[in-house]
């Protein structure tokens, strides 16, 4: 189980925390203007890398905020925590 | 049998006190400090128990929970019971009650034996290759199969114990309190750390406690007498904690770790009343320090299995601890200096050593020039070959071992004895490093994988570092901690070590017989008995990875992972293979280090407190008036109020037609409640519904449908708009707090330019639902002030009003059908005002009902219920309810899914409603429905989802999802049961009432 530094309220235990998946996929403004294929690809195609993923995480049972993290999928390390609509500060 | 075995004991054991306890229901004794396996060891018993598969007799092997052989059913048939104990690790108290597994009818005389003399024919993966044909028979031979490789009894009652779970945070934890650990922990804890020391044993000082030969000594003094004082003074810091009877469990990234904490199983089971037996400890550390020693190795030789053959460091302990000698006529079998050290135990004792083998030509030590001048014979480059004795041996065969150590030359030289200590050099206990994500290496010198690439931020010290040796343990500790703790000052100079042993070794995997492999019996792993001859069939056969071999041998699977032989089967193969010993790798080695009983991992999360229980402010009302209950989500519903001798069957029917004949009142006030405020409040539901809320004026309700942006349905309910800028969101029970966490989710991530806030207000608010015909007379007496009439207050809007001095929201809005009112109060006035709808509908036959005749009321309308006739794969399209689907709103969540090119197919399965031909046969929820029933296979076209018998149709009705089902009306189908096929017709989801007129009848 690991720690996570909730960018607002600081480090809590991952149960904590609900994850939500891979970040930085916007929904796309005008959905009616895609082929399906494109659709699709925003719906349902995911990475799922080993090495730093960037994801998101909810602070369920705290803040309720989202937030994104950077996470090596192979050690489970944290490498970033930033906030909503930031870009990730590493690669 | 009846022999003492006991000699001049050493601190451990109290010899005034003696204990009685039970074994396969013969009485014996042993002395408080005893281990179970040290006082039947005293009592000359070894065989405790029968092999896994060929039911071979077997002993005790080791001392410590590595054990494989001894494992044994605590208290027999008693809601205590427990299998699998090691009996290694059980300390005895009076009364103690324990039985051997895996056998019958008894260890003497055991029917699966035969499974040994059948073994020829037993290989690797012999059931998986027997049994699979034909396919149908395995239900058959599991029966059999399961009954004679049974290991050990569960209890068949509720566990009379109390456990529980603790949080600590500390500075440093040191696992393991050998000598490094002990050593260790003054570091940390006099240089002001907070830090937290547990062993699994009830003792401190590891092996190092009880070393207390002449030719061992730190700084002159003898070393057990070194330690003593170490600990002394370690007992009186204030800032360390120690922990004994504690087992670290698992080492999770993060330095989070879980450990199991013995309190009451060493005590007389008259004494463990209301105390807490076992805590399961979490423990978060800021650094971890693993001294967790290391386990003697075995050799793997033909019938290497026998009782009376233990682990050499086994016989050294129970000599030197426990005063016991684990035989008259010792042989000891080595390929390294420690088993001499055993040899010095029991010689100072007046034990007598018959002989060493040794694996080695040469040998050098102090200690053995020792044993040699007291008449020992020892056999320089020798192996053993052979063992004899059936349930206990009695005398083995030796050979000389050829240069190369491939085979065996000579002749054969039998000797006697009674026991067998075997050493085969050591392993560093490396599980706990690996489970946090640490890398080994392999170290070619000894043949051992030790530390390498730290995951966290943690530090391996002592032997299971690979530091064997006492003068490399006392210096590297020392070093090592210092730097890793950042001290610079200690109390600790310089080391000056005596020992009489060396370093030297040979390793041979697996040991040369003069007989042909495919006739031995050379076991790698005792629990599952798991043969060298296995392991090498299962490279012939194919396989290569470890992991593979380790699932087809089933190598390392029992209870003990493998703790003894794991080594041995990655030499055998890796020399088998031909490749080098660190490529394989080693298997994962996962948690628990030693098995944790259910009751820890559960702690007090048991009977009502299993889970939370959530109850809504009118449930005592319910209680009192013999509701049964149904569980929602955490919820509590009234589920139906049976009355006298009514079942449920009859009490619903009751309670659904007085709903529509009368009135009938509902508790809703465990529907999500969400509080939606701001200026774009009505884009915001825009967005998140599927239909249009733009123009929903003040004062008004709206049915919404929510989607998942795959456009399958999510959630429902009615949501009223209370002010310009704000609305109450009703969502299902058990959607609540989901859906508030999706809508949270797009706010904050997807439209954070939308000014909306969100608050749950579930909680807050009581919810009342009354309808049916007299519905209005019992609002208007209960809430007088307020014009009911149905131009003021047509069916979906809403009224704030109240009751006397109690604020309350009233919605006109129906699940049922019928004419029907929601009053919500504040949560406190909820039983109150419910009492009073109870009060003025007296006269209307006023009649609560649950859940179970709300859903059969919305099934006669034909509306849904998210859960139950959608899953995760059901349109609003599919649901025939298109009508909500706004075609003008450029986008909502989960538009543009509607018309991918799978979600307008015309086969997708669509909900439809079910008339059986015999209107009195109810259908089972989750029946196949089918047209054809001769096509093979038959094709399965849907599934039953709601079903009930109508009281108010006087008919059964059902709801399905039907492929294509749209296009079937009036089609016959077929729902084929287990005795019978039942005719259906398929109908118009809505059964009563289709026009709507009920929602304004009155009588």
């Amino acid at each position: 189980m690991f720690l996570i530094n909730c960018p607002f309220c600081g480090e809590r235990e991952q149960s904590e925390f609900k994850a939500g998946g891979e970040a930085h996929i916007e929904r796309p403004k005008q959905p009616t203007e895609l082929s399906d294929d494109e659709w699709a690809e925003f719906l349902f195609m995911r990475k799922n890398i080993k090495g730093v993923q960037f994801e998101r995480w909810n602070h369920a049972h705290g803040c309720r905020k989202w937030f994104n993290i950077a996470r090596d999928t192979s050690n489970d390390q944290i490498k970033a925590v930033y906030k909503m609509g930031q870009k990730p500060p590493v690669k | 049998m009846s022999k003492n075995l006991r000699f001049k004991s050493s601190k451990q054991v109290d010899e005034t006190y003696r204990i009685s306890f039970k074994f396969n229901n013969k009485t014996y004794y042993g002395y408080k400090g005893d281990t179970l396996a040290s006082a039947l060891l005293a009592n000359d018993v070894h065989l405790v128990g029968r092999s896994f598969k060929y039911h071979r007799p077997r002993g005790i092997m080791t001392a410590g929970s590595e054990e494989p052989n001894a494992i044994i059913q605590l208290h027999d048939n008693t809601s205590r019971t427990e299998p699998n104990v090691r009996a290694t690790e059980v300390e005895i108290y009076e009364g103690l009650v324990a039985s051997s597994q895996n056998c019958w009818p008894s260890v003497n005389f055991d029917i699966g034996g035969i499974n040994n003399i059948l073994s020829p024919v037993l290989p690797a993966g012999f059931y998986y290759k027997t049994f699979m044909w034909p396919k149908s028979f395995w239900e058959k031979y599991e029966y059999f199969i399961r009954k004679s490789a049974g290991l050990g009894k569960s209890p068949k009652e509720a566990d009379p114990d109390i456990y529980e779970h603790k949080y600590i945070h500390c500075d440093v934890l040191i696992i393991g309190a050998g000598i490094s650990g002990i050593m260790a922990a003054k570091l940390a804890a006099k240089n002001g750390l907070k830090t937290l020391l547990v062993d699994e044993k009830s003792f401190l000082g590891g092996s190092t406690i009880y070393d207390n030969s002449e030719f061992s000594k730190i700084n002159n003094q003898i070393t057990s007498s070194w330690l003593e004082k170490e600990i002394n003074e370690i007992s009186k810091l204030e800032n360390l904690e120690i922990k004994t009877r504690t087992s670290i469990a698992a080492f999770h990234g993060y330095n989070f770790l879980l450990a199991r904490e013995n309190l009451t199983d060493h005590l007389p089971i008259n004494q463990r009343e209301n105390k807490i037996r076992q805590r399961l400890l979490k423990i978060r550390a800021k650094k971890v320090i693993s001294a967790t020693g290391a386990i003697e190795r075995p050799l793997i030789f033909d019938n290497n299995d026998r009782p009376g053959i233990l682990l050499s460091s086994a016989i050294k302990k129970y000599i030197d601890l426990y005063g016991v000698a684990c035989g008259e006529n010792n042989i000891l079998f080595t390929n390294n200096d420690t088993a001499y050290e055993t040899a010095m135990s029991l010689v100072q004792r007046g034990i007598k050593v018959n002989a060493i083998i040794d694996n080695r030509e040469e040998i050098n030590s102090k200690l053995s020039y020792e044993i040699a001048k007291n008449n020992i014979k020892i056999f320089k480059g020798f192996t053993v070959v052979d063992t004899y004795g059936y349930k206990r041996i009695n005398g083995l065969a030796i050979m000389e071992l050829s240069k190369d150590g491939q085979k065996v030359i000579g002749k054969k030289i039998k000797l006697s004895c009674d026991s067998l200590g075997v050493s085969g050099g050591w392993t560093p206990a490396v599980h706990l490093f690996t489970q946090s994500g640490g890398k080994l290496k392999f170290r070619e010198d000894d043949q051992v994988f030790i530390p390498h690439k730290y995951p966290s931020d943690q530090l391996s010290i002592g032997s299971c570092n690979g530091d064997l040796s006492l003068e490399e343990i006392t210096t590297n500790t020392v070093l090592s901690v210092k730097k890793f703790l950042n001290i610079n000052n200690t109390d600790y100079k310089t080391f000056e070590i005596t020992t009489g042993i060396n370093k030297s070794k040979r390793n041979i995997w697996l040991l040369p017989s003069d007989k042909i492999l495919g006739k031995t019996k050379s076991f790698v792993d005792y629990q599952n008995d798991a043969t060298a001859k296995d392991i090498k069939l299962a490279l012939r056969e194919g396989f290569r990875s470890i992991e593979h071999v380790k699932r087809y041998t089933t190598t390392g699977m029992g209870t003990d992972q493998g703790k003894l032989g794991n080594m041995h089967a990655l030499g055998i193969i890796s020399e088998t293979a031909g490749t080098k010993m660190g490529e394989h790798g080693t298997t994962t080695f996962r948690p628990p280090y030693t098995p944790l009983t259910f009751g820890t991992i559960v702690g007090r999360n048991v009977g009502k407190f299993f889970d939370i229980i959530r109850r809504t402010p009118i449930h005592d009302w319910h209680v009192a008036n013999n509701a049964k209950f149904e569980n929602v989500g955490q919820w509590k519903r009234a589920w139906y109020y049976p009355k006298a001798n009514e079942n449920m069957h009859q009490a619903v029917q009751r309670e659904s037609k007085a709903a529509r004949d009368c009135a009938g009142i509902l508790d809703a006030s465990t529907l999500g409640k969400i509080d939606i405020q701001g200026t774009d409040a009505s884009e915001f539901l825009n967005r998140v519904y599927t239909n249009a809320w733009s123009k929903l004026a003040i004062g008004k309700c709206r049915y919404g449908l929510m989607l998942n942006e795959d456009g399958m349905v999510y959630d429902d309910g009615v949501t009223t708009r209370i002010g310009e800028n704000r609305y109450i969101m009703t969502t299902t029970t058990g959607g609540a707090a989901n859906v508030l966490g999706k809508l949270e989710d797009y706010l904050q991530t997807e439209w954070p330019e939308l000014d909306v806030y969100l608050s749950s207000v579930t909680d807050h608010y009581a919810t009342i639902s009354v309808c049916g015909p007299h519905s209005k007379k019992i609002v208007s007496k209960v809430i007088p002030d307020l014009d009911f009439s149905d131009e003021k207050f047509p069916h979906m809007s809403f009224k704030n009003t109240k009751i006397g001095q109690i604020k309350c929201r009233v919605m006109r809005i129906s699940f049922t059908g019928e004419q029907s009112y929601e009053i919500n109060v504040q949560s406190n006035f909820g039983k109150s005002v419910w009492e009073k709808c109870m009060e003025a509908g007296k006269d209307f036959n006023i009649t609560p009902y649950g859940t179970e005749t709300m859903h059969l009321l919305r099934a006669e309308k034909g509306f849904i219920i998210v859960g139950q006739d959608t899953d995760a794969t059901m349109t609003p399209i599919d649901l025939q309810m298109d009508w909500i689907v706004s075609k003008k709103k450029y986008d909502f969540i989960g538009k543009r899914s509607l018309y991918r090119s799978d979600t307008i197919k015309d086969d997708r399965k669509q909900l439809v409603g079910l008339l059986t031909e015999n209107p009195k046969e109810v259908l089972e929820e989750g029946a196949q429905i089918v047209a054809d029933i001769k096509k093979s296979p038959i094709e399965m076209l849907g599934h039953v989802t709601s079903s009930y018998y109508s009281p108010n149709l006087n008919k059964s009705i059902a709801l399905g999802v039907v492929k294509g089902g749209k296009k079937m009306l009036g089609q016959k189908l077929i729902i084929p049961m287990e005795n019978k096929n039942i005719n259906v017709t398929v109908a118009d989801p809505v059964f009563l009432d289709k026009e709507g007129e009920r929602l304004n009848a009155e009588l």
